[in-house]
């Protein structure tokens, strides 16, 4: 009766398997086939997506996604140097807008930027525009945050070897912090980039003429118009993992990278 | 031994006059009012406990420390000035860390021509000269195009001191820079440091190498809880000191194994 602590292992490895096939098994079983194959997986209907999807959507979702990079980049830049700075007011300002940007959801911020500057201004932005301004500003606070731990994650000494070198603490900061800072934080970097690339769909709330459709909007039209339920959906989630697992990918080589450079 | 007249002096050297210095973190006094002066191509060594205010003193040199009180004059500078341009002032005082402080993102070589190009404004071409002249000076010309994680922790001393030699400085400050190597690379980086005393430079030391200090300073300083116990000539400090605290200071450090074992 008397089990080694392997053979515990063992058999514990073999219930927590057999509890998965049964699980899965019953999911089988439960699931409506029929109508799971005509409006899920109606793969049939959906050539008119094609190649529109990819010359569109694809295209659309890729370059929103980067204008809210670029715009969260500097922002959370100029946020990150903001944090650190010794002058109170900047601490503060940077502080209150990182909270307000991280605690809202994107959504509210694509709304009021969508409907209520127009109402408030007059004006109607382009959508790019708008992509830049409220993706791009949610994306400044959490990026400001990741270069804010980048920043002091690079030794004290750096600072004080530059600045006992005669240089400026700007020049300090752009020559020696600020790429030992990026390099840290390539990894979370590239993670925000795939967080940015999901958070381009909520730009469906707008109003947006056909030129401008990005993956999701693609996908919503698809499912009012092609009588294949929610299979357009689908094939939109796709192509967002062909965008998204290169880049995860990727973050995981910049990971180990800096794992084997640490010294 | 260094005061040298001779050929071989290549830095226009700068002095340092101390008055009255006094540092506090919150309620800690660590600087209790130190006046030092190290003359044009003196080396001056500061010796004593951990905690007694030393590398503060030197750091404030350099004003990587802010006094709380009094004033340090380095060549035509009055560091403790407000008005001081600080970075002008840097650029005349080389800095060598206990921990080298390389950067590492850059090879041997840029860590050298960073600071002329940015600073100096030196073309590339020109710090680069200069830089492999400096590298050579420590013996590692060989080695410019590595990168700092590629180096031993002596060599990458001695480029942190070539770092600080490029920008052709008139005072150097080494803060412990020995005390992080292991014990056989140690000897490169003190050979390095005597050369430069012949060479006259103006040197200010924070160490625990006796027999360097011994050999080569021009004058020792013992500091403790944040006062200059005793001063003087090397051989009086080291070998004959008068003050109860620098002898069981120096008792401690040069024999090491008698601490705690009574004399019989």
């Amino acid at each position: 009766m008397a089990m080694t602590a392997r053979q515990r292992a063992k058999v514990s490895l073999y219930v927590q398997a057999g509890i998965f096939v049964v699980v899965l098994a019953a999911v089988i079983l439960a699931v409506d086939w029929k109508t799971i194959g005509t409006s899920v997986f109606n793969f049939a209907k959906i050539g008119p997506m094609f190649p529109d999807i990819f010359l569109v959507g694809l295209k659309n979702t890729l370059i929103y996604t980067a204008l809210a990079f670029v715009v969260g980049l500097s922002g959370g830049l100029l946020l990150a140097l903001m944090k650190l700075s010794s002058f109170p007011l900047y601490r503060w300002i940077a502080t209150g807008y990182i909270e307000f940007f991280r605690g809202v959801p994107a959504l509210l911020v694509f709304i009021a930027f969508g409907y209520g500057v127009p109402l408030a201004f007059g004006v109607q932005w382009d959508v790019n525009i708008v992509v830049m301004v409220s993706l791009g500003m949610v994306a400044s606070a959490y990026i400001a945050e990741t270069l804010r731990a980048g920043l002091q994650a690079v030794p004290k000494g750096q600072m004080e070897a530059a600045r006992s070198l005669g240089m400026p603490h700007w020049r300090a900061m752009v020559s020696i912090v600020i790429p030992q800072a990026f390099k840290i934080v390539l990894p979370p970097l590239t993670n925000e980039i795939i967080l940015l690339t999901k958070d381009s769909s909520l730009i469906y709330v707008l109003g947006l003429t056909a030129s401008q459709y990005e993956l999701t909007k693609f996908g919503r039209d698809g499912i009012s118009s092609l009588g294949a339920g929610l299979t357009p959906l689908l094939v939109a989630g796709a192509f967002y993992l062909v965008i998204t697992i290169p880049l995860s990918l990727l973050a995981r080589k910049f990971e180990s990278r800096s794992a084997r450079t640490k010294r | 031994m260094n005061n040298s007249t001779g050929s071989t002096a290549t830095v226009r050297a700068a002095g340092v006059n101390i008055k009255d210095l006094r540092k506090s973190y919150g309620n800690n006094e660590v600087l209790k009012g130190i006046s030092l002066t190290v003359e044009p191509g003196q080396v001056v060594c500061l010796i004593g406990p951990s905690g007694s205010g030393k590398s503060t003193l030197l750091r404030c040199v350099n004003l990587l420390e802010h006094p709380n009180a009094g004033t340090i004059n380095v060549g035509e500078f009055e560091a403790t000035d407000p008005d001081v341009d600080l970075n002008k002032m840097r650029q005349s005082v080389g800095m060598v860390f206990q921990h080298f402080n390389l950067f590492p993102h850059l090879s041997v070589l840029e860590n050298c021509t960073i600071s002329q190009m940015k600073v100096l404004k030196r073309s590339k071409s020109e710090a680069a000269d200069v830089a492999r002249h400096n590298l050579e000076r420590v013996g590692l010309g060989h080695l410019a195009d590595r990168f700092p994680d590629q180096l031993s922790g002596g060599q990458q001393q001695r480029v942190a001191i070539a770092r600080a030699l490029s920008m052709d400085p008139k005072l150097m400050l080494f803060d412990e820079p020995t005390s992080a190597l292991d014990p056989e690379t140690v000897g490169d980086v003190l050979a390095v440091m005597r050369k430069l005393a012949q060479e006259g430079m103006t040197m200010l030391v924070v160490t625990h190498e006796m027999g360097f200090a011994r050999e080569v300073a021009d004058r020792v300083v013992f500091m403790d809880a944040g006062v200059v116990v005793e001063e003087g000539p090397a051989e009086h400090v080291i070998s004959a000191p008068t003050q109860p605290r620098t002898k069981e200071f120096l008792r401690r450090v040069l024999d090491p194994t008698h601490i705690g074992v009574e004399e019989n």
